[in-house]
């Protein structure tokens, strides 16, 4: 049996952790978790759990790193050797550079670094438990952190994945779509000003369906951008 | 590609509630922008994790966190991390550390005698002279009441709760200093130096520590003087 022929979705829409196709996962984000950091947020999601650290500004080191005119993000994203079913091999590899770049260049698209010249802006992303779409919930955790840190940014960054099953476009894909699926979008959304500052596809969709994961993309940013700031709000809220 | 509407998800914020990055504040062009504020295509756009002050025409944001950047002026209390033959390093709880000159010290000191004078890990109450762009920083010890500290003890608080526990004529510093009878200096930095009675600075020390338990709390100098009504001044 090929991957395409695994049934994920039944005849009346539900998959198979019943969630109709533009429902998301389970939400839960807390702030403040980390504290030694300058900022830490972490994000439950669905069964992914990851915590967000964020360190600085703080002078740039080594020093030829450092930018005269703006700050550096130095972004780390990691998987903790027991976040997968089968033992993580602990350190850097390919992927958590690549995904570490990525959530780099996402979050510079928002963070006002030409405020701090010569400093350095330390996020790190752990994953704990992983299911699917943990670069989504980095990006969206290393968001919370940044501004639980006190680090001006212009808006804040949720990131979602839709993709494709059975021939369906489905919102947020749990483990098992991801891995049977046939395409996967994950997107990095402003949900103010609905711009977009990290994209990337694995599979294949056409056009009709690109628009519709597009679309579960961005209602579901909104959605999340709502908890996040009652997340914030339940920290915070006392008011002035 | 449609955006599905999230450009519409800005909603205008009034003075003294909770904005994160990106809240839309007001669209009145007439404020002037302050602390943690913006103007992005006509709109002032918190930038900050805080709360919205709007005072004498300036709207800004009062941050939940943040990081002490030395302006010229400050009082800091500041530690001796590193010196050379006519410098010293000084740790000023900021995210880079400044420079004291040999020339700008309190004392006669000759080329290379920097470590007999004021060693690594020296507590000194000094204010910066200057800043430039690059958040190079440097600070003076020439100065009435500028001097090395050799008695008592130093805490700190969040940079950002240094004007709230200062200001108005009830200032949560003057409090605790008629509770504790001891001596306070506040830092800009965040960084208080209190020095007397063993009993005066355990209160002092209880204060702080509820001061910064309650940084959030909506009115910090009533929870305060009822914390020192409540026998925690005695």
């Amino acid at each position: 049996m090929g991957y395409s022929d695994v049934q994920m979705i039944d005849e009346n829409g539900n998959r198979v952790d019943g969630r109709k196709a533009g429902d998301i996962r389970p939400i839960e984000i807390e702030l403040g978790v980390v504290p030694v950091a300058d900022g830490s947020a972490s994000m439950r999601w669905g069964t992914n759990y990851v915590i967000a650290s964020v360190y600085g500004p703080m002078e740039a080191h080594p020093r030829k790193i450092q930018r005269q005119e703006r700050a550096v993000l130095d972004v780390r994203y990691n998987m903790a050797p027991f976040s997968t079913t089968d033992r993580f091999r602990p350190g850097f590899n390919r992927r958590s550079r690549e995904i570490s770049k990525v959530t780099s260049d996402a979050l510079e698209s928002v963070v006002l670094l030409e405020l701090y010249p010569r400093s350095k802006i330390r996020v790190e992303i752990e994953v704990i438990c992983a299911e699917a779409g943990t670069r989504c919930v980095g990006l969206t955790a290393a968001s919370l952190a940044l501004a639980d840190a006190g680090i001006p940014m212009t808006d804040m960054v949720v990131s979602v994945a839709s993709g494709k099953i059975n021939g369906i476009v489905v919102c947020d894909l749990n483990k098992e779509e991801d891995n049977y699926g046939a395409a996967d979008l994950p997107m990095g959304v402003l949900p103010n000003s609905g711009e977009l500052v990290f994209l990337q596809m694995d599979g294949d969709l056409s056009p009709s369906e690109f628009q519709e994961a597009w679309d579960y993309n961005m209602e579901a940013a909104l959605k999340i951008h709502v908890l996040m700031k009652e997340a914030i709000a339940k920290k915070y809220g006392g008011g002035q | 590609m449609s955006s599905s509407g999230a450009s519409d998800g800005r909603t205008s914020a009034a003075s003294g509630s909770l904005v994160i990055p990106g809240d839309k504040i007001s669209s009145d062009t007439n404020d002037r922008l302050g602390h943690g504020v913006i103007k992005l295509n006509g709109e002032m756009i918190a930038t900050k994790l805080g709360y919205v002050v709007v005072k004498a025409g300036e709207i800004s944001i009062t941050p939940i966190h943040t990081a002490y950047f030395p302006r010229p002026g400050d009082l800091v209390i500041a530690y001796i991390e590193g010196m050379r033959s006519n410098i010293w390093f000084i740790d000023l709880n900021a995210p880079f550390n400044a420079i004291l000159p040999m020339s700008l010290a309190p004392m006669k000191i000759d080329y290379g005698g920097t470590r007999d004078a004021m060693n690594v890990g020296t507590t000194i109450l000094c204010r910066v002279q200057e800043v430039d762009e690059a958040h190079s920083s440097v600070v003076t010890m020439k100065g009435m009441g500028l001097r090395k500290v050799n008695s008592g003890f130093v805490d700190t608080i969040p940079p950002h709760l240094v004007g709230s526990i200062s200001s108005g004529s009830n200032a949560i510093i003057n409090q605790l200093k008629d509770a504790s009878n001891c001596r306070i200096i506040l830092g800009a930095n965040g960084r208080i130096w209190v020095d007397g009675e063993p009993e005066g600075i355990r209160i002092v020390r209880n204060a702080l520590a509820f001061v910064r338990d309650n940084e959030h709390s909506t009115d910090l100098a009533g929870a305060f003087a009822s914390h020192l009504a409540n026998g925690n001044g005695e």
